[in-house]
């Protein structure tokens, strides 16, 4: 009986070991999304383009869209533009964007100098639609599906890595979806 | 000569308040208006920055999420409602002090546990060593004339 009670340091070690080492190497900055599994929060906002264009979240019903929040003043952005640009060029998809926390011109200068991946370029200068998201660091991307519900939230750079591991199946599944 | 000292005594003591960021200026109608949204920003955490509240960080989502609170609040908001906007957008890592269910039971009983544990540890032992005790302090009759022929042999070969 007595022998069994000195195993016990040893097995405390061991369990604290095995809890500690599952958490090594994840990354403590992503947090899973509160909206996973949530239709996109309502907004009006303007279409970066025209002004007198009005969008609201009906714009994501009918097919899967990703939802990439950028702003000219995010130097990851700038690292992640040209994989955004092949995955609405070589792949097809349908990207919307959100222009966060940023201005008119300075966006438009940007999409014109680097190519617009954009279908539809949503305008939210004071980060409203933003804070309704929970974006608390651009870039982030959504995975949105047909329904206008919010699938996957991914943050930091899209890349080629990215897409083919974490973001394409979402997209393939909920593309059958339809 | 005194002259510079003093000037840069006083520049260290009036430095670093002139150097402070002006903080944002909320208004409120009582003092403890203010102190309700200074214990409701001091309990949220701020998504960006791993370990600060959004009282504490300079983060731009953390200025946002004052606004927000302070907004809320403005309109009349209770505490629940204010977090629970909150956490709907940013999930429950925002906030410092989790709600308790099913998910967080384990997190909020383990200090009791490891109390009642330790109780039942020390009264384990307690209960042994007085059975114990008892055991050893009373001596059959046998066992009391030996001990008594032993204290007397002592004690004949110390006179001797």
């Amino acid at each position: 009986m007595k022998r069994v009670f000195l195993f016990i340091p040893v097995i405390l070690a061991v369990v604290l070991g095995v809890v500690l080492f599952a958490g090594i190497g994840k990354d403590p900055n992503k947090l899973e999304s509160a909206l996973i599994g949530k239709p996109v929060p309502e907004f009006q906002l303007q279409d970066l383009h025209d002004e007198d264009r009005e969008l609201d979240r009906g714009l994501f019903k009918g097919q899967v869209s990703l939802l990439n929040v950028w702003g000219t003043w995010c130097p990851a952005c700038r690292d992640e533009h040209d994989d955004l640009v092949w995955l609405a060029e070589e792949k097809g998809i349908r990207i919307v964007g959100l222009n966060y926390k940023d201005n008119r011109d300075d966006a438009l200068i940007w999409l014109d100098r680097l190519g617009d991946p954009y279908q539809v370029s949503i305008y939210d200068p004071r980060g409203r639609l933003g804070f309704d998201l929970g974006v608390y660091g651009a870039p982030e991307t959504y995975v949105i599906d047909a329904d206008g519900i919010v699938r996957h939230r991914h943050v930091g750079v899209v890349n080629e890595k990215v897409w083919e591991e974490d973001i394409e199946p979402l997209v393939k599944r909920y593309r059958e979806k339809i | 000569m005194m002259r510079p000292l003093l000037v840069s005594l006083l520049l260290m003591v009036v430095g670093p308040t002139l150097m402070a960021e002006p903080s944002d200026v909320y208004s409120f109608d009582s003092r403890t208006e203010e102190q309700r949204f200074h214990n409701l920003i001091s309990e949220l955490r701020c998504p960006k920055c791993q370990n600060q509240n959004i009282a504490d960080s300079n983060a731009p989502i953390s200025k946002d999420m004052r606004d927000e609170v302070y907004q809320m609040m403005s309109a009349g908001a209770s505490n629940e409602d204010i977090v629970g906007a909150l956490v709907d957008r940013f999930g429950e890592f925002v906030r410092y002090k989790p709600e308790v269910d099913r998910r967080t039971i384990l997190l909020w009983a383990t200090p009791a546990i490891a109390v009642a544990v330790g109780f039942v540890v020390v009264a384990v032992i307690v209960i042994r060593s007085r059975r114990n005790g008892e055991g050893e302090t009373a001596l059959s009759e046998e066992e009391r004339g030996r001990a008594a022929r032993m204290l007397a042999d002592d004690n004949s070969d110390r006179t001797s």
